[in-house]
Protein backbone atom coordinates (compact mmCIF):
# COMPACT_ATOMS: atom_id res chain seq x y z
CA UNK A 1 0.00 0.00 0.00
CA UNK A 2 1.51 3.08 -1.15
CA UNK A 3 0.39 5.96 1.01
CA UNK A 4 2.24 8.33 -0.91
CA UNK A 5 -0.76 8.29 -3.66
CA UNK A 6 -3.41 8.92 -1.47
CA UNK A 7 -1.51 12.25 0.18
CA UNK A 8 -1.39 15.24 -1.67
CA UNK A 9 0.71 18.42 -0.17
CA UNK A 10 -3.00 20.12 0.39
CA UNK A 11 -2.42 20.83 4.22
CA UNK A 12 -1.41 17.98 6.27
CA UNK A 13 -4.63 15.94 5.20
CA UNK A 14 -5.10 12.92 2.76
CA UNK A 15 -7.50 14.06 0.01
CA UNK A 16 -8.61 10.54 -0.86
CA UNK A 17 -9.99 8.03 0.99
CA UNK A 18 -7.31 5.46 2.60
CA UNK A 19 -8.44 1.74 1.47
CA UNK A 20 -10.07 -0.08 4.21
CA UNK A 21 -7.93 -2.45 6.86
CA UNK A 22 -8.78 -6.17 7.05
CA UNK A 23 -8.65 -7.01 10.60
CA UNK A 24 -9.34 -10.62 12.12
CA UNK A 25 -10.80 -10.45 15.96
CA UNK A 26 -12.73 -12.53 18.40
CA UNK A 27 -16.02 -10.98 19.89
CA UNK A 28 -17.47 -12.21 22.36
CA UNK A 29 -16.35 -15.94 21.31
CA UNK A 30 -16.94 -15.44 18.17
CA UNK A 31 -14.03 -14.85 15.63
CA UNK A 32 -14.89 -12.15 12.90
CA UNK A 33 -13.06 -10.97 9.96
CA UNK A 34 -13.92 -7.40 8.84
CA UNK A 35 -12.85 -4.55 6.84
CA UNK A 36 -12.86 -1.31 8.25
CA UNK A 37 -11.61 2.40 7.86
CA UNK A 38 -8.50 2.94 9.91
CA UNK A 39 -9.93 5.82 12.30
CA UNK A 40 -12.96 3.70 13.54
CA UNK A 41 -12.43 3.17 16.67
CA UNK A 42 -13.37 -0.21 18.69
CA UNK A 43 -16.71 1.22 20.12
CA UNK A 44 -17.74 2.39 17.23
CA UNK A 45 -17.18 -1.07 15.21
CA UNK A 46 -19.18 -2.91 18.00
CA UNK A 47 -22.08 -0.09 18.03
CA UNK A 48 -22.15 1.03 14.03
CA UNK A 49 -21.03 -2.40 12.43
CA UNK A 50 -21.92 -5.33 14.53
CA UNK A 51 -24.47 -3.94 16.23
CA UNK A 52 -23.27 -4.70 19.75
CA UNK A 53 -25.10 -1.19 21.34
CA UNK A 54 -24.91 -2.54 24.38
CA UNK A 55 -21.35 -0.62 24.90
CA UNK A 56 -22.23 2.85 25.35
CA UNK A 57 -20.22 5.97 23.74
CA UNK A 58 -20.40 8.90 26.84
CA UNK A 59 -17.83 10.99 26.50
CA UNK A 60 -15.71 9.55 23.18
CA UNK A 61 -12.83 11.19 25.49
CA UNK A 62 -12.10 8.79 27.98
CA UNK A 63 -13.30 10.30 30.38
CA UNK A 64 -16.29 8.65 31.71
CA UNK A 65 -15.95 4.62 31.39
CA UNK A 66 -19.71 4.26 29.47
CA UNK A 67 -17.64 2.63 26.37
CA UNK A 68 -15.28 -0.52 28.95
CA UNK A 69 -15.02 -3.45 27.44
CA UNK A 70 -12.74 -6.02 28.40
CA UNK A 71 -9.64 -6.99 25.67
CA UNK A 72 -7.83 -10.16 26.39
CA UNK A 73 -9.75 -9.99 29.91
CA UNK A 74 -8.35 -6.07 30.20
CA UNK A 75 -10.85 -3.59 30.85
CA UNK A 76 -10.23 -0.71 28.38
CA UNK A 77 -12.10 2.54 26.98
CA UNK A 78 -12.78 1.56 23.35
CA UNK A 79 -13.64 5.25 22.59
CA UNK A 80 -9.81 5.49 22.67
CA UNK A 81 -8.57 1.98 20.46
CA UNK A 82 -8.56 1.92 16.82
CA UNK A 83 -10.19 -1.42 15.78
CA UNK A 84 -7.27 -1.82 13.52
CA UNK A 85 -5.42 -2.11 16.60
CA UNK A 86 -7.34 -5.07 18.02
CA UNK A 87 -6.38 -7.62 15.55
CA UNK A 88 -5.70 -10.97 16.99
CA UNK A 89 -7.37 -9.65 20.31
CA UNK A 90 -10.36 -11.13 22.14
CA UNK A 91 -12.97 -8.56 23.08
CA UNK A 92 -15.52 -9.42 25.89
CA UNK A 93 -18.69 -6.83 25.86
CA UNK A 94 -21.63 -6.73 28.00
CA UNK A 95 -23.39 -8.96 25.39
CA UNK A 96 -21.18 -11.97 25.76
CA UNK A 97 -20.94 -11.53 30.25
CA UNK A 98 -23.68 -13.79 30.68
CA UNK A 99 -23.61 -17.48 29.75
CA UNK A 100 -26.98 -17.97 28.07
CA UNK A 101 -29.71 -17.33 30.83
CA UNK A 102 -26.90 -17.59 33.45
CA UNK A 103 -26.17 -14.00 34.06
CA UNK A 104 -22.52 -12.79 35.27
CA UNK A 105 -22.45 -12.55 39.34
CA UNK A 106 -21.28 -9.06 38.57
CA UNK A 107 -24.86 -8.75 36.45
CA UNK A 108 -26.93 -10.19 39.23
CA UNK A 109 -24.96 -8.31 41.99
CA UNK A 110 -25.58 -4.88 40.30
CA UNK A 111 -29.74 -5.69 39.97
CA UNK A 112 -29.92 -7.07 43.86
CA UNK A 113 -28.32 -4.07 44.80
CA UNK A 114 -30.00 -1.53 42.56
CA UNK A 115 -27.21 -0.39 41.05
CA UNK A 116 -28.39 1.86 38.24
CA UNK A 117 -31.04 4.24 37.95
CA UNK A 118 -30.97 5.61 34.08
CA UNK A 119 -28.63 2.91 33.30
CA UNK A 120 -26.58 4.44 30.79
CA UNK A 121 -23.02 4.12 33.02
CA UNK A 122 -23.80 0.01 33.44
CA UNK A 123 -22.78 -1.67 30.56
CA UNK A 124 -19.60 0.21 31.60
CA UNK A 125 -19.77 -0.04 35.24
CA UNK A 126 -20.15 -4.09 34.95
CA UNK A 127 -17.74 -4.68 32.33
CA UNK A 128 -15.20 -2.51 34.47
CA UNK A 129 -15.81 -4.27 37.58
CA UNK A 130 -15.35 -7.85 36.20
CA UNK A 131 -11.78 -6.50 35.06
CA UNK A 132 -11.06 -5.25 38.48
CA UNK A 133 -12.09 -8.46 39.74
CA UNK A 134 -9.73 -10.36 36.84
CA UNK A 135 -7.12 -7.74 38.02
CA UNK A 136 -7.34 -8.78 41.49
CA UNK A 137 -5.82 -5.72 43.23
CA UNK A 138 -8.99 -4.67 45.23
CA UNK A 139 -9.00 -6.00 49.08
CA UNK A 140 -10.87 -3.11 50.59
CA UNK A 141 -14.09 -1.15 49.57
CA UNK A 142 -11.84 1.89 49.74
CA UNK A 143 -9.68 -0.04 47.00
CA UNK A 144 -13.21 -0.83 44.83
CA UNK A 145 -14.32 2.98 45.44
CA UNK A 146 -10.29 3.87 43.62
CA UNK A 147 -10.42 1.32 41.44
CA UNK A 148 -13.81 2.05 40.02
CA UNK A 149 -12.98 5.34 39.79
CA UNK A 150 -12.80 5.65 35.75
CA UNK A 151 -16.77 5.00 35.86
CA UNK A 152 -18.29 8.45 35.97
CA UNK A 153 -22.37 7.50 37.18
CA UNK A 154 -24.40 10.74 36.34
CA UNK A 155 -27.05 9.31 38.54
CA UNK A 156 -25.01 8.93 41.52
CA UNK A 157 -25.62 5.44 41.85
CA UNK A 158 -22.37 4.82 43.44
CA UNK A 159 -23.65 3.26 47.09
CA UNK A 160 -25.31 0.16 44.99
CA UNK A 161 -22.06 0.30 42.87
CA UNK A 162 -19.79 0.13 45.44
CA UNK A 163 -22.45 -3.05 47.12
CA UNK A 164 -22.76 -4.69 44.07
CA UNK A 165 -19.07 -5.09 43.06
CA UNK A 166 -18.02 -5.86 46.85
CA UNK A 167 -20.59 -8.90 46.93
CA UNK A 168 -19.27 -9.84 43.11
CA UNK A 169 -15.92 -9.99 43.74
CA UNK A 170 -16.64 -12.19 47.10
CA UNK A 171 -18.94 -14.34 44.93
CA UNK A 172 -15.84 -14.89 42.09
CA UNK A 173 -13.46 -15.45 44.96
CA UNK A 174 -15.02 -18.34 46.19
CA UNK A 175 -15.91 -19.79 43.00
CA UNK A 176 -12.60 -19.85 42.55
CA UNK A 177 -11.40 -21.85 45.30
CA UNK B 1 -10.98 13.20 12.73
CA UNK B 2 -8.74 13.28 9.51
CA UNK B 3 -8.78 10.43 7.51
CA UNK B 4 -5.22 8.99 7.98
CA UNK B 5 -3.41 5.60 6.40
CA UNK B 6 -2.49 2.82 8.79
CA UNK B 7 0.67 0.00 9.11
CA UNK B 8 1.50 -2.17 12.51
CA UNK B 9 5.59 -2.36 12.51
CA UNK B 10 7.21 -5.43 13.57
CA UNK B 11 10.47 -3.53 14.11
CA UNK B 12 12.15 -0.39 15.71
CA UNK B 13 13.83 0.23 12.55
CA UNK B 14 10.51 -0.33 10.12
CA UNK B 15 8.94 2.07 13.03
CA UNK B 16 11.42 4.95 12.67
CA UNK B 17 11.17 4.22 8.85
CA UNK B 18 7.62 4.80 8.56
CA UNK B 19 7.93 8.33 10.00
CA UNK B 20 10.41 9.27 7.41
CA UNK B 21 8.54 8.27 4.50
CA UNK B 22 5.35 10.00 5.53
CA UNK B 23 4.66 13.77 5.91
CA UNK B 24 3.34 13.49 8.94
CA UNK B 25 3.56 10.83 10.47
CA UNK B 26 3.25 9.23 14.09
CA UNK B 27 3.40 6.51 16.26
CA UNK B 28 0.21 5.37 18.69
CA UNK B 29 0.87 3.15 21.59
CA UNK B 30 -1.81 2.76 23.94
CA UNK B 31 -3.89 5.95 21.85
CA UNK B 32 -4.89 6.81 24.92
CA UNK B 33 -3.48 11.03 24.44
CA UNK B 34 -3.17 10.91 20.33
CA UNK B 35 -6.87 9.69 19.61
CA UNK B 36 -8.04 12.09 21.99
CA UNK B 37 -6.09 15.11 20.22
CA UNK B 38 -6.88 13.68 16.37
CA UNK B 39 -10.52 13.77 17.66
CA UNK B 40 -10.39 17.57 18.34
CA UNK B 41 -8.42 18.35 15.30
CA UNK B 42 -5.19 19.11 17.70
CA UNK B 43 -3.35 16.34 15.82
CA UNK B 44 -4.11 15.87 12.77
CA UNK B 45 -1.50 12.70 11.36
CA UNK B 46 -1.59 11.86 7.74
CA UNK B 47 -0.29 7.97 8.52
CA UNK B 48 -0.36 6.51 11.92
CA UNK B 49 2.63 3.48 12.70
CA UNK B 50 0.94 1.06 15.76
CA UNK B 51 4.18 0.25 17.45
CA UNK B 52 2.17 -1.82 20.35
CA UNK B 53 3.74 -5.26 18.79
CA UNK B 54 7.32 -3.62 18.80
CA UNK B 55 9.32 -6.08 21.44
CA UNK B 56 10.04 -3.85 24.16
CA UNK B 57 7.03 -5.40 26.65
CA UNK B 58 10.03 -6.39 28.95
CA UNK B 59 10.75 -4.98 32.77
CA UNK B 60 14.58 -6.82 33.32
CA UNK B 61 17.14 -5.66 35.93
CA UNK B 62 20.06 -4.07 34.58
CA UNK B 63 23.64 -5.23 34.86
CA UNK B 64 24.31 -1.83 37.47
CA UNK B 65 21.56 -3.22 39.33
CA UNK B 66 18.68 -0.58 38.09
CA UNK B 67 15.61 -1.75 36.52
CA UNK B 68 14.82 -1.08 32.50
CA UNK B 69 11.32 -0.38 31.38
CA UNK B 70 10.46 -1.37 27.88
CA UNK B 71 8.60 1.96 26.40
CA UNK B 72 5.46 -0.42 25.38
CA UNK B 73 4.89 -2.19 28.81
CA UNK B 74 1.26 -0.16 30.10
CA UNK B 75 1.36 1.70 33.22
CA UNK B 76 -0.67 -0.96 34.73
CA UNK B 77 1.64 -3.68 34.10
CA UNK B 78 4.51 -1.11 35.86
CA UNK B 79 2.92 -0.43 38.76
CA UNK B 80 1.59 -3.72 39.55
CA UNK B 81 5.29 -5.09 38.81
CA UNK B 82 6.38 -6.89 41.50
CA UNK B 83 10.33 -5.44 41.65
CA UNK B 84 8.55 -2.10 40.86
CA UNK B 85 6.18 -2.31 44.01
CA UNK B 86 9.41 -3.35 46.02
CA UNK B 87 12.24 -1.19 44.35
CA UNK B 88 10.74 1.30 43.18
CA UNK B 89 6.98 2.21 45.52
CA UNK B 90 6.83 5.82 44.73
CA UNK B 91 7.07 4.95 40.67
CA UNK B 92 4.22 2.31 41.91
CA UNK B 93 2.19 4.95 43.60
CA UNK B 94 2.56 8.14 41.14
CA UNK B 95 1.34 5.83 38.37
CA UNK B 96 -1.73 4.94 39.96
CA UNK B 97 -2.29 8.66 41.22
CA UNK B 98 -2.96 8.70 37.50
CA UNK B 99 -6.05 8.54 34.88
CA UNK B 100 -8.02 5.29 35.48
CA UNK B 101 -7.55 1.69 35.63
CA UNK B 102 -8.55 1.28 32.06
CA UNK B 103 -6.74 4.09 30.81
CA UNK B 104 -3.77 2.52 33.14
CA UNK B 105 -4.50 -0.25 30.98
CA UNK B 106 -3.70 1.46 27.56
CA UNK B 107 -1.31 3.66 28.24
CA UNK B 108 2.26 2.82 27.56
CA UNK B 109 4.92 4.11 29.87
CA UNK B 110 6.96 5.94 26.61
CA UNK B 111 3.70 7.17 25.79
CA UNK B 112 2.81 9.06 28.75
CA UNK B 113 6.02 10.88 28.47
CA UNK B 114 5.08 12.40 25.23
CA UNK B 115 1.54 13.47 26.36
CA UNK B 116 0.39 16.90 25.68
CA UNK B 117 -0.84 19.82 27.28
CA UNK B 118 -3.91 19.52 29.07
CA UNK B 119 -4.50 23.71 28.65
CA UNK B 120 -7.95 24.12 27.24
CA UNK B 121 -7.19 26.52 24.97
CA UNK B 122 -4.73 23.86 23.27
CA UNK B 123 -7.96 21.17 22.76
CA UNK B 124 -10.06 24.10 21.19
CA UNK B 125 -9.10 24.85 17.58
CA UNK B 126 -11.22 28.17 17.82
CA UNK B 127 -9.06 30.16 20.11
CA UNK B 128 -5.44 31.06 19.92
CA UNK B 129 -2.67 29.16 20.77
CA UNK B 130 1.29 29.26 20.53
CA UNK B 131 1.45 24.93 21.26
CA UNK B 132 -1.11 23.98 18.58
CA UNK B 133 -0.60 27.22 16.45
CA UNK B 134 3.02 28.65 16.39
CA UNK B 135 2.24 32.79 16.70
CA UNK B 136 -1.00 33.15 16.83
CA UNK B 137 -0.78 34.15 20.68
CA UNK B 138 -1.44 32.61 24.27
CA UNK B 139 -5.12 32.22 25.42
CA UNK B 140 -3.97 31.20 28.78
CA UNK B 141 -2.31 34.25 29.69
CA UNK B 142 -4.67 36.74 30.18
CA UNK B 143 -7.46 33.90 30.17
CA UNK B 144 -8.78 31.13 32.53
CA UNK B 145 -5.55 29.92 34.22
CA UNK B 146 -6.20 27.57 37.02
CA UNK B 147 -4.62 24.66 36.14
CA UNK B 148 -1.44 26.86 34.39
CA UNK B 149 2.02 26.95 35.13
CA UNK B 150 3.67 29.19 37.96
CA UNK B 151 7.46 28.29 37.06
CA UNK B 152 9.60 28.57 33.71
CA UNK B 153 6.81 30.28 31.61
CA UNK B 154 7.29 32.88 29.07
CA UNK B 155 5.19 35.25 27.64
CA UNK B 156 4.29 32.60 24.71
CA UNK B 157 2.99 29.76 26.49
CA UNK B 158 2.54 28.97 30.19
CA UNK B 159 1.26 25.64 30.25
CA UNK B 160 2.34 22.63 32.21
CA UNK B 161 3.45 18.87 31.41
CA UNK B 162 0.19 17.06 33.01
CA UNK B 163 2.29 13.49 33.67
CA UNK B 164 2.40 12.25 37.24
CA UNK B 165 4.64 9.48 35.83
CA UNK B 166 7.26 11.91 34.58
CA UNK B 167 7.71 13.69 38.13
CA UNK B 168 8.35 10.38 40.08
CA UNK B 169 10.69 9.42 36.98
CA UNK B 170 12.67 12.71 37.60
CA UNK B 171 12.70 12.37 41.19
CA UNK B 172 14.47 8.86 40.70
CA UNK B 173 16.71 10.46 37.53
CA UNK B 174 15.50 8.32 35.49
CA UNK B 175 17.52 7.73 32.10
CA UNK B 176 15.14 7.50 28.36
CA UNK B 177 16.88 5.23 25.77
CA UNK B 178 16.27 6.58 22.34
CA UNK B 179 16.27 5.25 18.83
CA UNK B 180 16.10 7.52 15.33
CA UNK B 181 17.19 7.91 12.43
CA UNK B 182 20.50 8.77 13.78
CA UNK B 183 20.89 5.82 15.64
CA UNK B 184 21.06 5.40 19.53
CA UNK B 185 20.94 7.90 22.51
CA UNK B 186 20.45 8.69 26.17
CA UNK B 187 18.60 11.10 27.67
CA UNK B 188 18.70 11.97 31.32
CA UNK B 189 15.25 12.81 32.55
CA UNK B 190 16.18 16.44 32.97
CA UNK B 191 16.86 16.85 29.63
CA UNK B 192 13.84 14.78 27.97
CA UNK B 193 11.01 17.84 28.51
CA UNK B 194 11.99 21.25 28.01
CA UNK B 195 10.97 24.88 29.08
CA UNK B 196 8.65 26.99 26.64
CA UNK B 197 10.94 29.83 25.70
CA UNK B 198 9.66 30.90 22.39
CA UNK B 199 9.25 27.49 20.98
CA UNK B 200 6.03 26.06 22.60
CA UNK B 201 5.17 24.05 20.08
CA UNK B 202 7.91 21.63 20.91
CA UNK B 203 7.34 19.64 24.30
CA UNK B 204 10.35 17.85 24.42
CA UNK B 205 14.39 17.51 22.92
CA UNK B 206 13.95 14.99 20.67
CA UNK B 207 13.87 14.76 16.76
CA UNK B 208 11.39 13.83 14.15
CA UNK B 209 11.14 10.35 13.96
CA UNK B 210 13.36 8.93 17.37
CA UNK B 211 11.16 6.51 19.51
CA UNK B 212 11.83 6.07 23.13
CA UNK B 213 12.91 2.32 23.50
CA UNK B 214 12.98 2.05 27.49
CA UNK B 215 13.50 3.73 30.41
CA UNK B 216 16.17 3.22 32.98
CA UNK B 217 16.09 3.18 36.33
CA UNK B 218 19.19 3.73 38.81
CA UNK B 219 19.57 1.38 41.11
CA UNK B 220 18.61 3.50 44.10
CA UNK B 221 14.90 3.19 44.04
CA UNK B 222 14.25 5.59 47.57
CA UNK B 223 12.41 2.63 48.92
CA UNK B 224 12.24 3.16 52.40
CA UNK B 225 11.25 7.34 52.46
CA UNK B 226 9.54 7.96 49.74
CA UNK B 227 5.59 9.63 49.49
CA UNK B 228 3.82 11.51 46.06
CA UNK B 229 1.45 13.82 47.03
CA UNK B 230 -1.04 14.84 44.30
CA UNK B 231 -3.77 17.67 45.10
CA UNK B 232 -6.30 17.64 42.29
CA UNK B 233 -10.21 18.83 42.27
CA UNK B 234 -11.25 15.13 42.88
CA UNK B 235 -9.69 12.66 44.52
CA UNK B 236 -9.19 10.58 41.50
CA UNK B 237 -9.21 10.12 37.49
CA UNK B 238 -8.21 14.10 37.46
CA UNK B 239 -4.59 15.71 36.84
CA UNK B 240 -2.83 17.17 39.61
CA UNK B 241 -2.74 21.04 40.02
CA UNK B 242 0.29 20.46 41.77
CA UNK B 243 1.66 17.09 43.19
CA UNK B 244 4.85 16.50 44.89
CA UNK B 245 7.55 13.39 44.52
CA UNK B 246 9.49 13.48 47.14
CA UNK B 247 12.15 10.31 48.15
CA UNK B 248 14.55 10.78 51.53
CA UNK B 249 17.48 8.14 51.85
CA UNK B 250 17.70 8.77 56.12
CA UNK B 251 20.44 7.48 58.93
CA UNK B 252 18.40 8.32 61.73
CA UNK B 253 17.21 11.75 61.61
CA UNK B 254 19.70 13.09 59.74
CA UNK B 255 19.00 13.41 55.63
CA UNK B 256 22.19 11.77 53.37
CA UNK B 257 19.99 12.56 50.09
CA UNK B 258 17.25 14.40 49.23
CA UNK B 259 15.17 14.16 46.10
CA UNK B 260 11.90 16.50 45.11
CA UNK B 261 10.45 17.04 41.99
CA UNK B 262 6.86 19.21 40.80
CA UNK B 263 4.31 18.45 39.02
CA UNK B 264 1.38 21.13 37.82
CA UNK B 265 3.83 23.86 38.01
CA UNK B 266 5.91 23.87 34.97
CA UNK B 267 5.95 23.02 31.08
CA UNK B 268 8.38 20.02 32.94
CA UNK B 269 8.74 17.90 35.73
CA UNK B 270 10.55 20.94 38.31
CA UNK B 271 13.27 19.63 40.00
CA UNK B 272 16.37 21.58 41.33
CA UNK B 273 19.28 19.99 42.90
CA UNK B 274 20.70 22.67 44.48
CA UNK B 275 17.56 23.00 46.78
CA UNK B 276 17.90 19.53 47.15
CA UNK B 277 21.22 19.86 48.23
CA UNK B 278 20.73 21.91 51.32
CA UNK B 279 19.27 19.26 52.93
CA UNK B 280 21.92 16.95 52.80
CA UNK B 281 23.50 16.15 56.00
CA UNK B 282 20.65 17.86 57.53
CA UNK B 283 17.67 17.04 60.02
CA UNK B 284 14.53 15.69 58.85
CA UNK B 285 12.64 18.40 60.35
CA UNK B 286 9.71 21.23 58.98
CA UNK B 287 11.66 24.22 59.32
CA UNK B 288 13.97 22.64 56.85
CA UNK B 289 11.82 21.53 54.32
CA UNK B 290 10.11 24.85 54.18
CA UNK B 291 13.38 26.12 52.99
CA UNK B 292 14.02 23.87 50.06
CA UNK B 293 10.10 24.37 49.17
CA UNK B 294 11.15 28.09 49.26
CA UNK B 295 14.08 27.49 47.03
CA UNK B 296 12.18 25.73 44.75
CA UNK B 297 9.27 27.98 44.18
CA UNK B 298 12.09 30.37 43.31
CA UNK B 299 10.66 33.37 40.98
CA UNK B 300 7.03 31.66 40.91
CA UNK B 301 4.87 34.14 38.88
CA UNK B 302 1.13 33.65 39.12
CA UNK B 303 -1.64 34.74 36.65
CA UNK B 304 -4.44 34.65 38.64
CA UNK B 305 -6.63 31.88 38.55
CA UNK B 306 -3.45 29.72 39.56
CA UNK B 307 -1.77 32.27 41.64
CA UNK B 308 -3.02 30.40 44.78
CA UNK B 309 -0.42 27.76 43.77
CA UNK B 310 2.93 29.93 44.67
CA UNK B 311 1.62 28.79 48.30
CA UNK B 312 0.17 25.69 47.68
CA UNK B 313 3.32 24.14 46.42
CA UNK B 314 5.37 24.69 49.27
CA UNK B 315 3.08 23.45 51.68
CA UNK B 316 2.51 20.33 49.46
CA UNK B 317 6.25 20.01 49.82
CA UNK B 318 6.84 20.01 53.62
CA UNK B 319 3.91 17.92 53.87
CA UNK B 320 5.54 15.36 51.29
CA UNK B 321 8.90 15.51 52.80
CA UNK B 322 7.20 15.06 56.17
CA UNK B 323 5.02 12.06 55.20
CA UNK B 324 8.17 10.38 53.89
CA UNK B 325 10.17 10.90 56.65
CA UNK B 326 7.42 9.37 59.02
CA UNK B 327 7.46 6.28 56.64
CA UNK B 328 9.78 4.44 58.10
CA UNK B 329 13.09 5.46 60.25
CA UNK B 330 16.00 3.30 60.50
C1 LIG C 1 -9.51 11.19 30.90
C2 LIG C 1 -8.03 11.06 31.04
C3 LIG C 1 -7.44 11.27 32.29
C4 LIG C 1 -6.06 11.15 32.43
N1 LIG C 1 -5.50 11.38 33.66
C5 LIG C 1 -4.15 11.34 33.81
C6 LIG C 1 -3.55 11.62 35.05
O1 LIG C 1 -4.21 11.90 36.05
N2 LIG C 1 -2.19 11.57 35.12
C7 LIG C 1 -1.42 11.26 34.04
O2 LIG C 1 -0.20 11.22 34.17
N3 LIG C 1 -1.97 10.99 32.85
C8 LIG C 1 -3.32 11.03 32.71
N4 LIG C 1 -3.87 10.78 31.49
C9 LIG C 1 -3.00 10.68 30.32
C10 LIG C 1 -2.50 9.30 30.02
O3 LIG C 1 -1.66 8.86 31.07
C11 LIG C 1 -1.71 9.40 28.71
O4 LIG C 1 -2.64 9.69 27.68
C12 LIG C 1 -0.97 8.15 28.38
O5 LIG C 1 0.03 7.89 29.34
C13 LIG C 1 -0.33 8.25 27.00
O6 LIG C 1 0.25 7.02 26.65
P1 LIG C 1 -0.23 6.22 25.36
O7 LIG C 1 0.60 4.99 25.26
O8 LIG C 1 -1.70 6.02 25.35
O9 LIG C 1 0.19 7.27 24.25
P2 LIG C 1 -0.41 7.57 22.76
O10 LIG C 1 -1.66 8.32 22.87
O11 LIG C 1 -0.41 6.29 21.99
O12 LIG C 1 0.75 8.48 22.23
C14 LIG C 1 0.95 9.79 22.74
C15 LIG C 1 2.08 10.43 21.95
O13 LIG C 1 3.32 9.79 22.23
C16 LIG C 1 3.94 9.35 21.06
N5 LIG C 1 4.60 8.09 21.44
C17 LIG C 1 4.02 7.04 22.08
N6 LIG C 1 4.94 6.11 22.38
C18 LIG C 1 6.13 6.58 21.91
C19 LIG C 1 7.47 6.07 21.92
N7 LIG C 1 7.78 4.88 22.49
N8 LIG C 1 8.44 6.81 21.36
C20 LIG C 1 8.15 8.01 20.78
N9 LIG C 1 6.91 8.54 20.75
C21 LIG C 1 5.91 7.83 21.31
C22 LIG C 1 2.85 9.22 20.02
O14 LIG C 1 3.35 9.43 18.74
C23 LIG C 1 1.90 10.32 20.44
O15 LIG C 1 2.28 11.53 19.86
C24 LIG C 1 -5.26 10.84 31.32
C25 LIG C 1 -5.83 10.61 30.09
C26 LIG C 1 -7.20 10.72 29.93
C27 LIG C 1 -7.81 10.48 28.58
S1 LIG D 1 -0.61 28.12 27.73
FE1 LIG D 1 0.50 27.26 25.98
S2 LIG D 1 -0.87 25.60 25.38
FE2 LIG D 1 -2.14 27.02 26.59
S3 LIG D 1 -2.99 28.58 25.18
FE3 LIG D 1 -1.06 29.38 25.92
S4 LIG D 1 0.36 28.71 24.29
FE4 LIG D 1 -1.42 27.40 24.10
S1 LIG E 1 -17.12 7.08 25.87
FE1 LIG E 1 -15.18 6.19 26.22
S2 LIG E 1 -14.69 6.98 28.18
FE2 LIG E 1 -16.50 8.08 27.73
S1 LIG F 1 -27.26 4.87 36.19
FE1 LIG F 1 -27.56 6.73 35.10
S2 LIG F 1 -25.51 7.30 34.70
FE2 LIG F 1 -25.23 5.68 36.04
Amino acid sequence: MSSKVLTKPLGDVPVALPPLQRVTLTINGAEKQLEVAPWTSLLDLLREYLDLTGTKKGCDHGQCGACTVLVDGKRINSCLSLAVMQEGKEITTIEGLAKGDQLHPVQEAFIEHDAFQCGYCTPGQICSAVGLINEGHAKTTEDIQELMSGNICRCGAYVGITAAVEQALKVCQSNAQ
Amino acid sequence: MNSFTYTRAETVDTAIGEIKAHHTAKFIAGGTNILDLMKENVERPDHLVDITRLPLKQIETLPDGGLRLGALVTNADTAYHPEVQKRYPLLSKTILAGASAQLRNMATDGGNLFQRTRCYYFYDTATPCNKREPGSGCSAINGFNRIHAILGTSEHCIATHPSDMAVALAALEATIRVSGPNGERTLAMADFHRLPGDKPQYDNNLEAGEIVTSIDLPANGFANNYNYLKLRDRSSYAFALVSVAAALELEGDTIREARVALGGVAHMPWRKPEAEALLKGQKATKENFRKVAEALLEGAKGFGANTFKIELAPRAIVRALVMATEMKKK
